[in-house]
């Protein structure tokens, strides 16, 4: 990255739970030496929308299950007192929460740079206005399309796309800075142009172009969400023009699909080394995604210190370095790079999370995961499975859905 | 919903700029790593020693030129190579968004 001349290096700690912290090796290590720099705290499972593309785990945390106020308060301070520089508050819709006040306000008094990641709809001035008071920093909306229409079938909640625009302008009335999240899929991703001009009407700092990441309730809708990859090539063309002409108005962050991607990216920017997820009901995983790996034994906060399961977890210890690799991860020049990329889509699509994701051209699955992302998105999209708990229910019942690749 | 598009335009730094930091952006000191840390939306910046005390001295009153005189007279450095440091310096951060003026 370019930054400044040499006097800075920029770390990114993003919470989509591909990029985790990246920045140059060395200030990376040399920042997560003793604890991570982000975490990501999901409140609560419940959410207003539901979304297809979500990447919440298939199996959603009961509202009994979530951690109490004191538990969540109490998380923030020894994020602080660890070191951790930047927090997350997400979901689910972090607002369903009644007490985010109080979270929030023990974010601010750790320390930690907070990032509200809100769906919106729910949210009403004055408790923005509370929340501003107590000490949020930033303000993350996500927008399903720039067509409301649309953007209303994809999140299956009428009268969204008003409520979030309102939203956006109470933000930056507030004087928060804003970022626009615009997941992507094969659904809206015509409208990747028009979302750069949305972000900029409405005073955005950021834009993320997050193309969706298969996931959770992503990886059971695929097939509704996967572009092909000419729309892909398309659109990461665009974002790149787009990028220059807006310098120093609007940031685009982009998260690239790695269905078509020849090297795998360093997902979490590398397992236990700068990033920390939170489940409602208290588990610490290296990624929000880690749960889907059978045998890894996650820690509770209700039960050991934040510092001690970064450091002394199973969970955070399983894929920590490159000790756990095996080839062609372990005798390859990018090991210290990209990681070996995702644990968990090495195990979603190889049923083994020490192989090298498939996502990178060396992996003997490569092949074929390409051919399934290009024929999948030959195919006209079937309906999505929206992410609610009837649906839930029936997506874990036994049985797994999709068999593993068979490799070549 | 995009038909009126707000004019934001790039903020090009001269000598004359009084920059500052905006209000989201947070220059904080982080004891457990002993360096100074800018915290961004999604972002850590890691500052040096010279960036930081550039950023210390940018509080929407002084323009470019005094703080260059002010950072050349502390460091005994020639005032036109520190005004071309920070002429850089902080147009790279305006190009982030993470500079006002």
């Amino acid at each position: 990255m370019d930054n400044g001349k040499g006097h800075f290096e920029t770390l990114i700690v993003d919470d989509e739970p591909t990029e985790g912290v990246v920045g140059s090796a060395s200030s990376t290590e040399a920042l997560c030496a003793l604890a991570p720099i982000g975490m990501l705290t999901e409140l609560t499972h419940r959410c207003p929308l539901q979304c297809s593309y979500c990447s919440n785990p298939l199996e959603l945390e009961r509202v009994n299950k979530e951690l109490s106020t004191e538990m969540w308060c109490s998380v923030m301070s020894q994020a602080g007192e660890m070191g951790i520089l930047q927090v997350h508050l997400s979901g689910g819709e972090p607002t369903a929460r009644k007490d985010l006040e109080e979270i929030v306000s023990a974010a601010s008094k750790a320390g930690l740079y907070s990032n509200l990641i809100t769906a919106a709809v729910t949210l009403n001035r004055a408790r923005l206005e509370d929340l501003a008071k107590r000490g949020l920093d930033h303000v993350q909306i996500s927008f399903q399309d720039v067509d409301a229409e649309n953007a209303e079938r994809i999140g299956a909640y009428p009268g969204a796309t008003q409520k979030k625009l309102d939203v956006a302008k109470w933000v930056t009335e507030l004087g928060l800075p804003l970022t626009i999240n615009a997941p992507i899929h094969r659904q809206n991703i015509h409208n990747v142009g028009r979302y750069i001009d949305l972000a900029v009407k409405l005073g955005a700092q950021r834009l993320e172009i997050a193309h969706v990441q298969y996931y959770g309730w992503a990886f059971l809708n695929r097939a509704a969400l996967i572009p092909t990859y000419d729309e892909t090539l398309a659109s990461i063309e665009l974002v790149e023009r787009e990028r220059e002409r807006l310098k120093g108005v609007l940031t685009i962050d982009m998260v690239v699909p790695d269905y078509y991607a020849k090297r795998p990216k360093p997902c979490m920017g590398g397992w236990g080394k700068g990033f920390m997820n939170i489940t409602p009901a208290g588990k610490v995983l290296p990624c929000h995604a880690a749960e889907t790996i059978p045998g890894l034994e996650f820690d509770n906060v209700q039960e050991r210190k934040l510092l001690d399961i970064w450091l002394n977890g199973k969970a955070f210890n399983a894929f920590r370095g490159t000790d756990w690799m095996k080839e062609p991860c372990r005798s390859c020049a990018f090991k210290d790079i990209d990681f070996g990329g995702c644990r968990c889509q090495a195990m979603a699509i190889t049923a083994d999370p020490r192989n090298t994701d498939p996502a990178c051209a060396l992996s003997p699955y490569h092949g074929e995961m390409v051919a399934l992302a290009r024929a999948e998105a030959a195919r006209p999209a079937p309906a999505f499975i929206y992410r609610n708990p009837r649906n839930a229910a029936q997506a874990t019942k036994p049985a797994e859905r999709e068999p593993a690749l068979a490799g070549s | 919903m995009t038909d009126e598009i707000k004019s934001a335009e790039r903020l090009v730094v001269d000598r004359q700029t009084k920059p500052h930091l905006p209000t989201y952006l947070k220059l904080r000191n982080d004891p457990g790593r002993g360096r100074w840390v800018l915290l961004a939306p999604e972002r850590v910046l890691t500052p040096d020693q010279t960036a930081v005390a550039v950023l210390k001295l940018c509080d929407g009153q002084r323009t470019v030129e005094e703080i260059a005189e002010t950072l050349a007279e502390e460091y005994s450095a020639p005032v036109e190579t520190i005004t071309t440091d920070v002429l850089d310096l902080l147009q790279g951060l305006a190009d982030k968004g993470y500079i006002k003026g």
